[in-house]
């Protein structure tokens, strides 16, 4: 089986995007990326569209992008699986590699969210849990996290300040980062007065919808050695699944899937926790943060409210998560968010990430949850 | 009749429709596999474990203790009016879990997780259309109940 390389990325600013359609979106990231990777169309076998068909007008998106990249007619095909869409392009993109159907895919993750009537975002806000026990009560999606955060406060002593400390770092950030949505810090005291959500949680607890795409050109190992002299590899593709319906899980302080998810991809990959340096991880809402240290075993299981705490997650601590921005600062355009992830941890292990650069970062990794965990993938990467 | 359950219905027909006909008389029921006797709330058709489609409801109590919960604020298309309600996830004395809003017997500063509950039948009584739902009460609430399920 050979490896399968990353020689390109690109990546479009995420926000309100009312000058754009999705497939000019999907064009942004992807002409950066050919661009990065130095290579023509011609060099392409295949792409894969990552994408929540729901927000779209255009129904069938994988087809309008194509056509605009003018890929025609190569194949191509959408993946979905909520906001790990984007995740679950790569691994198929990876699949294909491997398997030895295609040698080089373009992966693009893209996103209209806003292109939506409010009305029709909170309708289908009601309808993101297990429809026939659940949203009949009038679920919505920082709901759901929110009672993760209930019962981790109750059982480990979580504090709304340690949640919050995972918003603060995430604008720090995400102020450092050309691309996110908000470019400015904030500080305990504002996000523990903004305005309720679900409890515990208020609005700084909680990423935005966002418009924009992200790409990356993914080849088999000696096409990519041929292409490219600075290769990141993808080295560990985990992925599982938990139930649907939160009423099937064992518990509400973790994410089964994310724990098998890591645990495969590590396994893959050869690594354990303590060899990544740099990670992208689901910051949906800051709960979601906090449960990831634990579920990819940067920290014990309880333990990650302190670990934001002491700082643990910033650049110069253990891990350096989420340091373009993360999903809260940066934004989280559903079917982008996973290809954006692989952005960063790429742009980290070339050390191309300026200000926000990790020191000595080699081993990375993105996780990716749809849902309320019903399915995540994590993702190792790393440098020769 | 499952478009009964839920103050907006999004699943109108399931296997397990007459759930929502128990749920009318009064009587909160999960489901028990006729062949290998897996047993689970909510209720379901078919049999996760031996896979048969076989099965019978059997009454739950309602009894419980909060497990989770929150205070939801912003609420989505057909719950405006309701805002801001508690949902909470109860874990059953017989198994199983359910989530439902707490009810009129419980305050909203009173919700607390470990707190023992009782699961109402409930009727929205404003609708012209039959609507049923359970809620999250104080242990002791009683409630009208038609004699018997009559309902295999």
């Amino acid at each position: 089986m050979p490896r399968v390389g990353v020689i390109g990325i690109g990546h479009g600013r995420f926000g309100r995007r009312s000058d754009a359609t999705v497939q000019e979106l999907a064009f942004e990231a992807y002409r950066l990326a050919m661009q990065d990777a130095g290579i023509e169309r011609g060099d392409l076998d295949a792409s894969v569209v990552a994408a929540v068909p729901e927000y779209h007008k255009q129904r069938s998106v994988a087809g309008v992008v194509q056509e605009y990249l003018n890929l025609n007619p190569k194949p191509t095909w959408l993946t979905e699986v909520a906001c790990a869409s984007g995740s679950a392009a790569i691994r198929t993109a990876w699949m294909a590699i491997t398997s030895g159907l295609h040698q080089v895919v373009a992966v693009i993750g893209c996103q209209k969210m806003t292109e939506l009537e409010t009305a029709e975002i909170l309708a289908l806000m009601g309808r993101v849990g297990e429809v026939q026990w659940e949203s009949v009560f009038g679920t919505t999606f920082p709901g759901y996290y929110a009672m993760f955060a209930t019962r981790h406060m109750h059982e480990f002593g979580t504090t709304r300040e340690q949640l919050l400390e995972v918003a603060v770092k995430n604008h720090h950030y995400g102020a450092l980062n050309p691309n996110a949505l908000f470019r400015k810090e904030i500080t305990l005291e504002k996000a523990l007065a903004s305005e309720p959500v679900a409890s515990p949680f208020c609005v700084f607890d909680c990423c935005a919808n966002a418009d924009g795409a992200a790409c990356l050109i993914l080849a088999a190992e000696d096409r990519a050695r041929e292409l490219s002299d600075e290769v990141v590899w993808l080295d560990g593709v985990g992925c599982a699944t938990a139930s649907m319906s939160v009423l099937r899980r064992p518990d509400l302080v973790g994410l089964p899937s994310a724990q098998e998810a890591s645990r495969q991809a590590y396994r893959q990959a050869g690594v354990t926790a303590a060899d990544i340096k740099v990670a992208e991880v689901h910051d949906c809402f800051t709960i979601a943060e906090i449960m990831a240290y634990e579920d990819l075993g940067f920290c014990a299981k309880g333990d990650g409210g302190r670990y934001i705490a002491d700082r643990r997650s910033y650049i110069g601590g253990d891990v350096a998560v989420n340091v373009d921005g993360g999903l809260k600062a940066k934004g989280h355009p559903i079917g982008a968010t996973g290809v954006s992830m692989a952005y960063e941890i790429v742009t980290q292990l070339r050390g191309h990430a300026g200000e926000r650069q990790v020191p000595g970062a080699d081993v990375g990794l993105t996780h990716n949850v749809g849902g309320i965990g019903q399915y995540t993938f994590v993702h190792v990467f790393r440098r020769d | 009749m499952f478009s009964w359950f839920g103050k907006v219905s999004f699943v109108p027909y399931s296997k397990i429709s007459d759930f929502a006909v128990h749920l009318k008389d009064g009587h909160l029921m999960g489901t028990v596999c006729k062949n290998c006797g897996y047993t689970t709330f909510p209720p379901r058709a078919d049999c996760p474990e031996c896979m048969s489609p076989s099965f019978e409801y059997k009454e739950y109590s309602g009894r419980g203790i909060i497990y989770t919960f929150t205070e939801i604020a912003a609420a989505p298309t057909g719950f405006e009016d309701q805002a801001p309600y508690t949902v909470a996830v109860v874990n059953l004395e017989e198994g199983g879990r359910l989530l439902a809003w707490t009810g009129a017997t419980i305050a909203r500063d009173e919700v607390r997780i470990g707190m023992a509950v009782q699961v109402v039948p409930q009727i929205f009584e404003e609708s012209e259309k039959i609507r049923v739902y359970y809620s999250v009460e104080r242990p002791g609430t009683t409630w009208g109940k038609a004699p018997a399920p009559h309902l295999g």
